[in-house]
């Protein structure tokens, strides 16, 4: 009798957890843009003007949506059966390795005319996509499935395994060393300059694929039957299978549409930074799950928040602080919105909680 | 021909046998109840009819097929549908949502299922935008059931519809049962507090320890001592 009262009326709250809230709310606000505005202030004074800022602020952005990209897969899958798929950031690099690979069967060079390379780009980002969802697909066939009412450790251990087995497919594929691909779309040329504010190819690009397919993916899923399937699968999962809903097929599809979106960016990643490495997959991996938890792990637009904000101060603290210092930048940032906010900046209430 | 008949399933988590051959019957139109007390197999017969569950022996016989082994979404398709214990709603989809994942299967238009769904529980019409997670446990109760209605079941499942909720909303549920029951659905009622469930039904099981017990109607079980003293308090 008691559940049903509990239930109904919201919990009466101390004062120190309302304080705790507003914090957490316009605190973390405040803290994100302390360090932009800083510098505004800073650059302002002494007569740099807001310029580099905003070029900062650019690269922020490009390489954020990258990152988002890669995040949506982590997002995705985890809202779905709590998975953090270890071997995602792996497969996103098997995905440039395949645009690489595709560039030379295709025969696309920097002398390729203006429509000859769309289109020749256009298939290499569908075979990685191709390549990303299908690898997936089958990774969570082969290593999840299986355990999925095994011990939580079970599955983790089989991605991380997973993770393995692919970067040695990355170096049996095109060795362990860096290497530099053809710098199809120039990407640092300068396509907009407004008032020394640069935008260049690779930002535009980055920019371009992502925004449409964010958008895409979330009129998707909020939509579509299967969209819905998978939210509901990822709310309560048994209640799903009562409603008739093939949870199997659910959760695969949801591995695909993670693929999909690794696939993207991974063409993305490699136009944009032209250098590939067997390992660069796990780095790329590293911060876009970061960035997915950031935002609120199982949340689509906290995922593409969270890149957009990890790319940001990326940036900055390269250009300002060090580039040695930037992953120490950023994890104090993921520590400090963990701590007032450990769901995340978009994230809602867990299953348990809901 | 009964519309279900289970016969001597054997239901197992892991290594515990959880039923030891329980079979029972439902014969078209009634109301058939399944009580017992907490751990009996009330839950994990439900479960085995549904398919989460799969029996390891014996079969589930529904409108002529067998479904012991059935994926969960095929027994949905042949006609059976639940409202689980603890009710188990979409917390962040609203109730109308929910509705809709109800009709998951169905590609007709089941805006007149919703229509009559509301009209069963009108409180659901006044909420259809709220999210389920933040309703009442009646409230949740009643979506449940909802729910449960909108794949147009032959047989309703439900799972101990009065868990957890104020006696008076109780009484308001289990009319609708009733009235559910008089619009044309059989259903099978599992409940661990019997008196509503004795009274609404016109047959009842009782389930101990993974096996029936006892097998009666409704108003017989009622006036065994057993069933008295150890489900309606007496
Ligand atoms: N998920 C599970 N894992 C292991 N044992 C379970 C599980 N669910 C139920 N059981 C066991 O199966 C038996 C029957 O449970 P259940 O069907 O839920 O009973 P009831 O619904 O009558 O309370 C109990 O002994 C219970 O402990
Ligand atoms: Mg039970």
């Amino acid at each position: 009798m008691e559940a049903a009262s509990i239930a109904a009326k919201p919990v009466s709250r101390r004062p120190g957890e309302v304080v705790r809230d507003l914090l957490s709310r316009f605190g973390l606000i405040a803290f994100l843009l302390a360090m932009p505005v800083y510098i505004a202030v800073k650059d302002l004074s002494s007569g740099e003007g807001i310029t580099p800022l905003l070029n900062l602020l650019v690269l922020g952005i490009s390489n954020g949506a990258i990152w988002a990209l890669i995040a949506v897969g982590y997002t995705l899958v985890y809202g779905i059966i709590e998975l953090i798929n270890f071997a995602h950031g792996d497969n996103f690099m098997l995905g440039t390795f395949t645009a690489f690979a595709l560039f030379g069967t295709l025969g696309l060079t920097v002398a390729t005319g203006p429509l000859g390379l769309v289109a020749g780009l256009l298939v290499c980002m569908l075979a990685a996509m191709a390549v990303c969802s299908t690898t997936n697909v089958m990774i969570e066939r082969v290593a999840y499935r299986p355990l999925r009412n095994a011990p939580r450790l079970a599955p983790l251990i089989t991605a991380v395994g997973f993770s393995f087995i692919l970067q040695n497919v990355g170096i049996l594929w095109f060795g362990s060393s860096q290497f530099s691909i053809p710098n199809l779309i120039e990407s640092q040329h300068v396509l907009i300059d407004v008032g020394g504010v640069k935008v260049r190819n690779g930002d535009v690009l980055a920019v371009a694929v992502t925004v449409p397919l964010v958008l895409l993916l979330t009129q998707f899923i909020g939509r579509s039957r299967i969209g819905k399937a998978m939210r509901a699968t990822a709310q309560d999962p048994e209640a799903a299978r009562l409603m008739g809903i093939n949870v199997d097929t659910t959760i695969s599809f949801t591995f695909l549409l993670g693929g999909l979106a690794a696939g993207a960016a991974a063409v993305i990643y490699a136009l944009y930074q032209t250098t590939l490495w067997y390992f660069a997959g796990f780095q790329a991996g590293l911060i876009a799950f970061t960035a997915a938890v950031m935002g609120g792990i199982g949340n689509l637009q906290g995922a593409v928040l969270g890149g957009l904000i990890i790319g940001v101060i990326q940036n900055i603290s390269d250009d300002r602080i060090a580039a040695k210092w930037t992953p120490a930048v950023v994890f104090a940032y993921l520590i400090v919105i963990m701590v007032f906010r450990p769901q995340g900046l978009l994230g809602e209430e867990t299953r348990e909680a809901g | 021909m009964a519309l279900l008949e289970v016969d001597d399933i054997h239901t197992y988590y892991g290594n515990i046998e959880a039923l030891k051959g329980v079979s029972l019957t439902v014969e078209e139109g009634e109301i058939v109840t399944l009580i017992g007390s907490n751990g009996a197999g009330k839950s994990t017969t439900l479960r085995s009819i549904s398919g989460l569950t799969p029996p390891r022996e014996g079969s589930i016989r529904f409108d002529g097929d067998d479904i012991a082994g059935v994926a969960p979404q095929d027994i949905v398709r042949k006609g059976i549908s639940q409202a689980p214990e603890g009710r188990h709603v979409f917390p962040r989809l609203t109730v109308r949502e929910n509705l809709d994942m109800g009709a998951y299967l169905r590609r007709d238009d089941h805006s007149e299922d919703m229509e009559r769904v509301y009209d069963l529980f009108p409180r659901l019409k006044e909420r259809e935008r709220q999210k389920a997670g933040t309703m009442s446990g009646g409230e949740q109760q009643m979506l449940a059931i909802g729910r449960a209605l909108m794949a147009q079941p032959k047989l309703l499942l439900l799972d101990e519809p009065s868990m957890g909720i104020a006696p008076i909303l109780v009484d308001r549920i289990y009319e609708t049962i009733k009235q559910i029951n008089q619009q044309g659905t059989t259903i099978l009622l599992v409940e661990q507090s019997a008196h509503h469930a004795l009274d609404a039904s016109q047959r009842g099981y009782v389930l101990a320890t993974g096996q029936v017990a006892l097998a009666d109607d409704s108003d017989a079980l009622r006036q065994n001592e057993d069933v008295r003293k150890a489900y309606l308090g007496a």
